[in-house]
């Protein structure tokens, strides 16, 4: 069972419908026991960062075990921003810091949110992002966005260059709606039912 | 772990020399009472009013998000609109907006519940301009379109006024300025209607369109005037706009419109230098 993590920041039914169009067994929750049961985790969300702080209670710990013992965890948006160290959206809301750098608005130069389809630059070997062409155009709705890193497996250029993708070991992330990017966001959700 | 370093600086991967956001296409349809008005040119639908299946159609032709908007008059017929939204969204995996039945935080809530991602909120934020905080306060405001019936006749776009009411009712405001106050409430986004051109195909209103989409910062999808190609080659330019709608055309212009037809929308775009996502 995939557990999809009801923390309040919207966007649930969408991940809930994919995941059931590809066959999956998911089950929206905000309790910590079916999320310490779960096989797989899904941190959906979208909007302000201070949503995070209903990660950062009670379901934090079983969030964090999960993803220590091995279990494939992706976060959306932000969801994946909370796997960084935080954001200036909400500097005070800490984030799961397992990847290095904090999530910082687009520089004022370009236009923000930055909402539309954009094109992934996508590196070779990422298991989340199998089979997804080099170029190929996902959903974007978000004002701030996360760094690039060493585990950086796809980029998106707004303004500069930002982390669409990262991955390590178990833990995957993506900034842009893979619910809502029509065949190529499918294939990136089905990689992950299947890992 | 990457096995090759990525090079962000390097130019789009996919479209060299090209801007990597895409200027997006979104297909309207008109629902009253659970069915799409305005006729339907998918010849392999089996039910060509059913906004679910021709909702699909459009999404697999290439359209970047879909409109759906309820134009339904009797509160009978509206109440149609919740189950019609969660029949649409099941199949759908492209960015789905619903307008026209939205008047309350509570309305929004059940439409979002629905599977909507973005609701459309028009005479409502006119009326409630609190309407529009409170919905960004509960679903953000990338959830939150605000739509804007503006008219100008011959006069300069900074004097087009806002009207609702589905255009039957002048307001007194100037479209700019409540562009503007629209986006401070909350607004994710700005669906800018020309009634001057609305229905007539002679191509968007360029002029009107820049202009709101210079005086904020959020994007600007415009409507009204679609006639051809070429008018969307115009809006994206000279009109600035972020996205661009279209209904009838979709539904009316060519006797075969399906896959070919929005293919080579995009195809004439693209060749114009306008950054669009593809293969659609």
């Amino acid at each position: 069972m995939i557990a999809i993590v009801d923390y309040g920041a919207g966007n649930i039914t969408s991940v809930r419908k994919a995941l059931e169009h590809l066959g999956a067994d998911a089950q929206v929750t905000s309790d910590a026991s079916v999320i310490a049961a779960a096989q797989k985790l899904i941190v959906p969300g979208v909007g302000h960062f201070s949503r995070c702080q209903v990660l950062n209670q009670s379901i934090r710990t079983p969030i964090l075990e999960a993803i220590k013992n091995g279990k494939p965890f992706l976060g959306i948006c932000v969801g994946m921003q909370w796997l960084f160290a935080g954001s200036t959206e909400a500097p005070e809301i800490p984030g799961a810091a397992l990847f290095a750098g904090k999530c910082l608005r687009f520089p004022a130069a370009v236009k923000s949110p930055h909402v539309g389809w954009n094109q992934i630059e996508v590196s070779s070997g990422s298991r989340l992002l199998k089979g997804v062409s080099n170029g190929a155009y996902v959903y974007y709705t978000h004002s701030y966005r996360a760094p690039v890193v060493a585990e950086t497996v796809a980029c998106t250029n707004y303004g500069d260059a930002f982390s669409a993708a990262v991955e390590r070991d178990n833990v995957f992330g993506v900034q842009f709606h893979p619910e809502k990017s029509a065949e190529t966001g499918l294939k990136i959700l089905e990689n992950f039912c299947a890992l | 772990m990457p096995s090759e370093p990525l090079h962000p600086s390097k130019p789009n991967p996919g479209l060299p020399g090209t801007p990597w956001l895409a200027k997006r296409i979104i297909a309207c349809l008109d629902v009253d009472a659970g069915r799409v008005v305005k006729g339907i040119q998918f010849q392999q639908l089996r039910d060509a009013g059913d906004p679910a299946e021709l909702s699909r159609a459009h999404a697999q032709a290439g359209a970047d998000e879909i409109v759906l908007l309820d134009i339904t008059a009797t509160s009978d017929g509206r109440k149609t609109l919740v189950e019609t939204v969660r029949r649409t969204a099941r199949e759908l995996f492209v960015p789905f907006t619903v307008g026209g039945g939205v008047r309350t935080l509570e309305d929004a809530t059940r439409i979002f519940d629905a599977g909507a991602d973005k609701v459309s909120i028009n005479s409502a934020a006119v009326a409630n301009p609190a309407l529009i905080g409170e919905i960004a306060a509960r679903f953000g405001s990338q959830a939150v379109i605000v739509a804007i019936d503006a008219r100008r006749g011959a006069a300069t776009a900074d004097a087009a006024e806002v009207y609702v009411s589905g255009g039957r009712t002048a307001t007194g405001k100037k479209a700019l300025a409540w562009a503007r106050e629209a986006e401070q409430l909350g607004a994710g986004e700005i669906l800018l209607t020309s009634m001057d051109r609305d229905g007539t195909g002679a191509g968007f209103d360029c002029e009107l369109t820049a202009a709101i989409a210079s005086s904020v910062s959020i994007p600007v999808i415009a409507s009204g005037g679609a006639g051809n190609a070429e008018h969307f080659v115009e809006v994206f330019s000279a009109g600035k706009a972020d996205a661009a709608l279209a209904a009838s055309i979709f539904h009316f212009s060519s006797p075969n419109f399906g896959t070919n037809t929005m293919a080579e929308l995009k195809q004439t775009l693209l060749n114009a230098g306008i950054p669009m996502r593809w293969p659609c």
